[in-house]
């Protein structure tokens, strides 16, 4: 037990006020984006992932947005298991035929209001995997799209920024 | 007495049936055999102490022959710690399209076969399920997209149809149906648990639900384009793909990599593995709820994240290699840097790994989970962290190193358990081993080039195969590349580890309680993009 309180003491407090790889300070778009959330969203923002055919790369940057450096929970933003609470769905990958059904019922299982954003390029515009027998490219092919987020995969800041756009726009 | 090499006894028993198509190249032997005889050479490798690497077919009517079976065999060379690797070519008629199974000698033949038939509509005969794998129930009859008669964007037309699980029956035996959609952020595949109370009686997995058509889309590409369609192919391992994408294709030409872009590449091969272990042991722990090593881990995670894309333009390296070479330098501010980097990691991953081993909470449900037996292991034919942790020395760094892993001595991480804490620590004990490796290579780094000369073109003969096989972090992977008639992308083999560790997990939650599933499956962290392709 000690190890661990040295371990924190330690590290301190690592989460930031600016994003490393942009000019926008993280907080002026956070703030912006709990600001959102308390007046919209009750102060709770839930997300819902859904991988429709995902290389896994975007998975990697969602789950970062969580780690310690961007820790999006202070902004009121997480994410849930069930489609039945979320408030915005994050779809990645061009949407696979396999995975075009289960993506159908998962949209249709999310209450409405609800925001669709298409991670990254494959679920933007179809990636180099593009539309094929097996693959139907963009998310927008299959369900409607609010918001789509380039990158591949894009940063978790930029997931964080296209949050702030995403609830800004319903 | 020394047991002579496989192919003298493949020889000797086959006789003029066998045939050798190309004894030229260093640990790699093509050989030829009629489809009918493959069971017994398979039966016969087995018996030397081989591994079936890969099963898979092509389409060689471009050619003016008919279909062919590949058969890819790991075979462990005499007096030494390394492996090579013999690959056998069988032809197969359209109108007969059948081989006796290899599922007698070797398990991993269970899935590659029924993918084989459910791609090329090629038949294995006497394989124990005639299930498709990958085709889903509802894909049209007949139709089998790797045949070339088939177009990348043909119609597809969802037709009515079923699929038969394995059922368990008798007083108190339930079922419990999960995803594909899953609860977390992963990705999607199917779990269908026959249980006892919390009693784990069968797991059966349905996969293929992020089927993209990766390897037909290989064949519209260019060989230079594929580099960045390989590096997609599990975005985890990006890099250690690409690798093997770009070897396979470098060996087919008879393409020359610059010393400085071998040594780059062994770099940026060891940080994907130490971020991605770093990652996995504090998901691992957040399984157990020890959410504190995923917070201190994911935050070392995203320091070798950042410093990655700080020196090489991209946090998780997609795209930085090409055929011929790498596509990102690093100059000696750039050295520094990581060796300092590497200091401190090591100082603060030593301190975490003293707060994993001392936990006795986190150790109560990680000692004796998901337990693998080393018979099992070896049965499966299992590969990478997961094997090695069952005791079976399997890291191709060692085995089947290309430069510069054949000067740089990996010591490679084993152990004996085979459980969830098991493969925990083969992974501690790769990201020390990572460490050492990075000075090691930063200290040796060769000068020169480190990307390709701008006139190289991949011009490959009609009909030239190449093969890549890289240690990547979750294990072997096995990359083969076939030039057509006119020197194009003809035909490419993926064998993601996922592709046979998939197997073991279905054995290692046997007997476990339905909680620990998710601890087990962490333990794997199998790819499911790099299965489905």
């Amino acid at each position: 037990m000690l190890r661990i309180l040295y371990q924190t003491l330690r590290t301190g407090l690592v989460t930031e006020k600016t994003l490393p790889e942009a000019d926008k300070k993280i907080e002026i778009v956070g703030n912006a984006l709990r600001e959102e959330v308390h007046k919209r969203f009750h102060r709770s923002l839930t997300i819902r992932e859904i991988d429709a055919g995902s290389c896994n790369g975007c998975e990697l940057e969602i789950h970062a947005m969580n780690n310690p450096h961007y820790d999006c929970e202070r902004f009121g933003v997480h994410f849930t298991a069930s489609p039945r609470f979320a408030d915005v769905l994050f779809v990645t990958g061009p949407v696979s035929r396999n995975m075009e059904i289960a993506l159908k019922r998962t949209v249709d299982a999310t209450p409405a209001p609800k925001i669709v954003v298409a991670v990254g390029d494959c679920a933007a515009c179809g990636g180099v995997f593009g539309t094929s027998y097996a693959s139907l490219g963009a998310v927008e092919n299959v369900v409607p799209v609010d918001v789509k987020v380039p990158g591949c995969p894009p940063s978790p800041a930029a997931l964080i920024r296209a949050l702030l756009e995403a609830v800004g726009r319903k | 007495m020394v047991a002579p090499p496989v192919e003298q006894v493949l020889a000797e028993q086959f006789g003029g049936l066998l045939r050798i198509d190309d004894a030229s190249r260093e640990g790699v032997l093509i050989l030829s055999l009629p489809a009918d005889e493959i069971h017994e050479a398979a039966r016969i490798v087995k018996k030397s102490g081989g591994r079936l690497a890969a099963e898979w077919a092509t389409d060689d009517t471009p050619f003016g022959r008919e279909l062919a079976l590949w058969t890819a065999f790991a075979v462990p060379v005499p007096d030494s710690a390394k492996d090579r690797f013999i690959l056998i070519r069988s032809d197969v008629p359209i109108r007969n399209p059948l081989f006796p199974t290899l599922t007698g000698s070797f398990a991993a033949a269970y899935r590659f076969e029924r993918i084989i038939s459910s791609f090329f509509g090629i038949d294995s005969i006497g394989h124990p399920d005639r299930r498709p794998w990958i085709r889903h129930e509802d894909w049209p009859d007949g139709f089998f997209p790797l045949r070339k008669n088939v177009s990348i964007d043909a119609p597809f037309v969802r037709s009515e149809g079923s699929y038969e699980w394995i059922r368990g029956d008798g007083e108190g035996v339930y079922e419990i149906p999960v995803g594909p959609v899953h609860a977390g952020i992963i990705e999607p595949g199917h779990f269908r648990f026959q249980a006892v109370g919390e009693t784990i009686l069968n797991l059966e997995e349905r996969l293929g639900y992020v089927h993209k058509g990766i390897e037909k889309r290989f064949e519209s590409l260019s060989w230079a384009e594929g580099a960045r369609l390989a590096g997609r192919i599990s975005g985890d391992s990006t890099f250690a793909h690409a690798l093997a994408w770009c070897l396979a294709v470098e060996e087919m030409a008879g393409i020359l990599v610059p010393p400085r872009a071998a040594w780059l590449r062994a770099l940026l091969l060891e940080r994907e593995r130490i971020a991605n272990h770093l990652g996995d042991i504090g998901a691992i722990a957040n399984d157990a709820a020890f959410a504190f090593l995923l917070a201190q881990l994911s935050r070392l995670r995203e320091e070798v994240l950042r410093l990655n894309r700080s020196l090489f333009g991209h946090r998780l390296l997609m795209d930085r290699i090409v055929p011929g070479g790498v596509s990102a330098d690093l100059d000696a501010k750039g050295i520094e840097a990581i060796l300092i980097e590497m200091d401190r990691l090591s100082a603060e991953f030593e301190r975490l790994v003293v707060i994993y081993d001392e936990n006795p909470s986190l150790q109560d449900r990680v000692v004796t989970t998901g337990i693998v037996t080393k018979k099992t292991a070896a049965d499966l034919g299992l590969v990478g962290f997961v094997a090695r942790a069952s005791g079976i020395p399997s890291d191709r760094r060692v085995r089947f190193p290309f430069p510069p892993y054949d000067e740089l001595m990996v010591r490679e991480a084993t152990r004996s358990n085979g459980d969830v804490n098991d493969r925990v620590w083969v992974r501690i004990e790769e990201v020390r081993e990572s460490i050492r490796l990075i000075r090691e290579i930063l200290t040796r780094l060769p000068g020169g080039p480190a990307l390709p000369s701008e006139s190289l073109q991949v011009r490959p003969q009609p009909g030239l195969t190449g093969l890549g096989v890289v240690e990547g972090w979750r294990g072997e992977i096995v990359t083969w590349v076939q030039a057509g008639p006119s020197g194009e992308v003809h035909r490419v083999m993926v064998r993601d580890p996922s592709q046979v560790n998939w197997l073991g997990l279905e054995r290692a939650v046997l007997g476990n309680i339905v909680p620990d599933f998710p601890l087990c499956n962490k333990s794997f962290n199998q790819s499911y993009s790099g299965h489905d392709l």
